[in-house]
């Protein structure tokens, strides 16, 4: 599947800001922890990850994840 | 019959018969569109859709095995696509019971009752929490029993399956509740049903209330679990059992 970092930067952001936090805040270097992005919110976020890109993201693949950054890298990483 | 829910529907498993039947019909009464779940007696399903229409309620029969890991989809996209909205409220009622003293207990008989009444329930709530998680709310009831709590000899398998869901029930609770969504337990006693009616009477005589209890009795329970006034119970094990279990 070809996605870009773009495409996969704008829909992450847009999926943790519905959680709450403001859009501003959701930088690539931006910590979960910082952001009060629980792990429940993460299986969202994977929810949508496998209905947009068809990527599966385990539990223990998010367990890794300290950063927006990381997550989205994670992601272009798997679709390619 | 109030106002029809256009927010969510609710799927109750194993609903062509006893406990399940009357769920399904009482769940329907709070105007939720029922998917009424059943195995293998099409006739029974038909019978419980047409008295929830009979009363001005909406219900569809969906056919399907729940201990095969393939019906959750099936049974959930089924009533999405019948109601055009979410479940919102899931009833884990399907059970088998093989029963026999544990010396002599089969493993296929050991697995099948693992897999319908404990193994379903997970996945059918693992695929219910998807939309609840997204819309913030939802409600999950399942049912075990009393012989989860209190021995029954002849039951190994089936009381291990019915206090898995307890469990299963507890720990997913926790999990979810801080998205709206909660996850309840209903473990009936001595409940008049084709699935108890070759059991002994004996045991009558130990319930306090000295009677058996009605499947109307664990619906009106599941049904307030299931409406939007219990939102601050979660993770708790109703005993609906003529005090039998006190």
């Amino acid at each position: 599947m070809s996605v870009t970092a773009e495409q996969v930067e704008s829909r992450v952001v847009e999926t943790l800001a519905s959680f709450g936090p403001d859009a501003s805040q959701i930088t690539r270097t931006a910590t979960f922890e910082e952001l009060d992005i629980d792990s429940l919110d993460l299986v969202e976020l994977a929810q949508v990850v496998e209905e947009e890109y068809g990527v599966i993201l385990k539990g223990e693949d998010m367990k890794e994840l300290k950063t927006v950054g990381d997550a989205i890298d994670l992601i272009v990483e798997r679709a390619e | 019959m109030p106002e029809p829910r256009q927010d969510g529907c609710a799927l109750v498993t194993g609903a062509s018969r006893g406990i399940g039947a009357a769920i399904a019909k009482a769940i329907a009464r709070d105007g939720w569109a029922v998917g009424v779940n059943y195995h293998s007696d099409s006739a029974s399903a038909d019978a419980v859709v047409a008295a929830i229409e009979g009363e001005g309620g909406r219900a569809v029969a969906l056919a399907g095995d729940v201990a095969d890991a393939a019906v959750p989809d099936q049974l959930f996209g089924a009533l999405e696509a019948a109601f055009h909205c979410p479940v919102l409220v899931l009833v884990n009622n399907a059970g088998i019971s093989i029963d026999d003293l544990t010396p002599s207990l089969h493993d296929s008989d050991w697995d099948a009752v693992l897999a319908t009444n404990l193994t379903a329930a997970f996945r059918l709530t693992r695929r219910a929490l998807k939309p609840m998680l997204r819309a913030r709310r939802g409600r999950i009831v399942n049912i075990s029993s009393i012989v989860a709590l209190r021995a029954n000899p002849g039951q190994a398998n089936y009381a291990a399956a019915k206090a898995g869901l307890i469990a299963l029930t507890r720990t997913a609770a926790v999990e979810v509740a801080r998205r709206g969504i909660t996850i309840n337990a209903v473990a009936p006693g001595w409940i008049e049903t084709d699935m108890t009616a070759g059991v002994s009477t004996d045991l009558l005589s130990q319930v306090p209330a000295r009677r058996a209890g009605t499947p109307e009795e664990v619906a009106a329970c599941v049904r307030f679990l299931a409406s939007d006034q219990a939102s601050y119970v979660t993770g708790a094990v109703l005993t609906v059992d003529g005090g039998l279990s006190a």
